[in-house]
């Protein structure tokens, strides 16, 4: 059985994506800054793409800006926000811990242009205190970035109350949703939300394009100089069919969020439960505040890398925050910033589910860990001293 | 191109010589838990010859890869011959590990090294500490 279990990282193009962006190669194929009719005709279908993006997330059309996904939109939110901070003699930016790299290391390049990082606890749930951050809150304090769900452990942040908190103190306040866009409820004028930032192949759309969602008097800075696309923010010539791809990913999703969430949620439960009969093992992560589709574990005794090898023998496709995995040394700084010491995070592994999963391959999968754990756990001089009572459980 | 070998992928999916001797004449532990690696051999000595070996690995599929290979490269040989077994060897047995994967194969050498000196305490033979000058692996030292 071939079973994927890799969402988080990226999800299968839709049938129905892929016909829509056919004939924006076939026959729409103008470029919508020409004059002619050809591109006028592409320019049309960019607009109508504009307006449903924006529909779907409670925004106004001219609020939207298409980008080449998060990581750009992530960038680009946190550049325009030093910008203004500035300009203004602000120079202090909230965030917290467990961001996604497109977040952290652009933060730690503002720190060495001279801004103030403050990274807001997240607890061992994985998710952050707003009496915490009303209290980090300076005067001088010109962003706050909050991821809405973790891309690891796929806790969900109480977005709606920092919005309204930022927005009573005039702090301008981003969202990485990335994980959250096409999957849960978001709604930027309920919520507060200044910026937010998406990617169209976690919900089904293509890879390479997204949204940077800007309230309308935000001014934004560029990170690409060239034309005049995206009102001068975001120059090159537009992605259309990736463009019009993610357009109807994300109305899709989000026309089918409510059904797909319970079965999804469903599945989940059903996994976490199934796993968490493994001793000494611990579910990463808030129990309820967390994605539908997101199940992450820590295992002691063994090593995260070497678990996904041989899950992938038995065809689970899976991830984990083990150094091994991560290319560093370290294991996954969600992992660390959640409280678990290292011996634990190395044995992680993240099973990300989507409305194409089925109770088969759950079945499946409970049952491919449970072996995998414990064959490496049989190998393993650290299992063996746990067990013979030379070391002592973490977990 | 894959991550690994299939050399790599062979020890990693069928390891030789996995297990315990449980009474070694030498046994060896290197790494921590910290740096997600900790290799354990166990060592069968007869006459100076290497007559059996057993290994338990934590770690990722290159640890476990490079343990299993040391092992296939030092069983049945003289002692003075696996002194001479150095991480090289094992990354290249295994056609090559990437370049953030080689302390594993230092690990297994060094593995192999504490087993022997192990060996050489319990029975009180003396030895050329010299040779067993650790190489910095882990991450976290
Ligand atoms: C939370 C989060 N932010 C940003 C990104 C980056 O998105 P992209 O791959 O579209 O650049 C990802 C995807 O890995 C993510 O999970």
């Amino acid at each position: 059985m071939k079973v994927y279990l890799d969402n988080a990282a990226t999800t299968r193009t839709k049938e129905k994506v892929i016909e829509t962006m056919i004939p924006y190669f076939r026959e729409v194929y103008g470029n919508p800054s020409s004059l002619h009719s050809a591109g006028q005709r592409a320019n049309e279908a960019l607009t109508e793409a504009r307006a449903s993006v924006a529909k779907n997330l409670g925004a106004d059309t001219n609020e939207i800006y298409f980008t080449s996904g998060g990581s750009e939109s992530d960038n680009q939110a946190l550049r325009s926000a030093a910008e203004i901070g500035k300009r203004t003699g602000k120079k202090h930016i909230i965030s917290t811990a467990f961001e996604h790299h497109a977040i952290l290391h652009t933060l730690k390049r503002l720190q060495k242009e001279g801004f103030e990082i403050t990274l807001l606890d997240v607890h061992e749930n994985g998710i952050v205190r707003t009496d915490e951050l009303e209290k980090a809150i300076r005067p001088d304090t010109c962003l706050v970035t909050v991821m809405y769900a973790n891309n690891e452990i796929g806790t969900v942040q109480p977005i709606a109350e920092i919005g309204a908190i930022c927005r009573e103190k005039g702090v301008l306040f981003h969202t990485d949703a990335v994980q959250a866009a096409g999957h849960i409820f978001i709604d930027v004028k309920k919520q507060n939300i200044d910026m937010l930032s998406l990617s169209a192949h976690k919900f089904g759309g293509p890879k390479g394009v997204g949204v940077l969602y800007v309230k309308k008097g935000v001014p934004l800075t560029p990170l690409i100089e060239g034309g005049a696309q995206e009102k001068g923010k975001r120059a090159g010539t537009e992605n259309l069919p990736s463009i019009m791809g993610m357009a109807e990913a994300l109305r899709e999703a989000c026309a089918g969020m409510e059904s797909n969430s319970v079965y999804v949620g469903r599945l989940r439960d059903k996994l976490i439960e199934g796993l968490s009969v493994i001793p000494h093992s611990v579910l990463n992560g808030d129990r309820v505040n967390r994605l539908p589709g997101n199940v992450s574990f820590c295992f002691e005794g063994i090593e995260g890398e070497s678990l996904l090898l041989l899950l992938d023998d038995k065809g689970v496709q899976a991830s984990s925050g083990s150094a091994c995995t991560s290319g560093s040394l370290d294991p996954s700084h969600v992992l660390l910033a959640i409280g678990r010491v290292h011996d634990v995070a190395h044995g992680s592994l993240r099973l990300t589910l989507s409305e194409e999963t089925t109770e088969e391959e759950i079945d499946y999968t409970i049952e491919a860990v449970k072996d995998t754990v414990d064959y490496l756990r049989s190998i393993s001089p650290v299992w063996r001293d746990l067990i013979n009572g030379k070391r002592e459980f973490i977990l | 191109m894959a991550l690994y070998s299939e050399k790599v992928m062979d020890h990693f999916r069928n390891p030789r010589n996995l297990g315990v001797i449980e009474d070694a004449d030498g046994i060896g532990e290197v790494g921590n838990t910290k740096c997600g690696d900790i290799m354990k051999m166990y060592l069968k000595i007869e006459n100076d010859i290497i007559v059996d070996v057993k290994f338990e690995t934590f770690g990722c599929a290159s640890a476990i890869a490079s343990s299993s290979m040391a092992t296939e490269l030092i069983k049945g040989k003289p002692i003075s011959e696996a002194l001479t077994l150095t991480n090289q060897a094992v990354a290249e047995a295994l056609d090559g590990l990437p370049a953030h994967k080689l302390h594993c194969s230092v690990l297994a050498e060094e593995a192999i090294k504490s087993a022997l000196v192990d060996y050489y305490e319990k029975n009180g033979i003396a030895y050329d500490k010299e040779l067993f000058a650790k190489k910095a692996v882990c991450c976290h030292e």
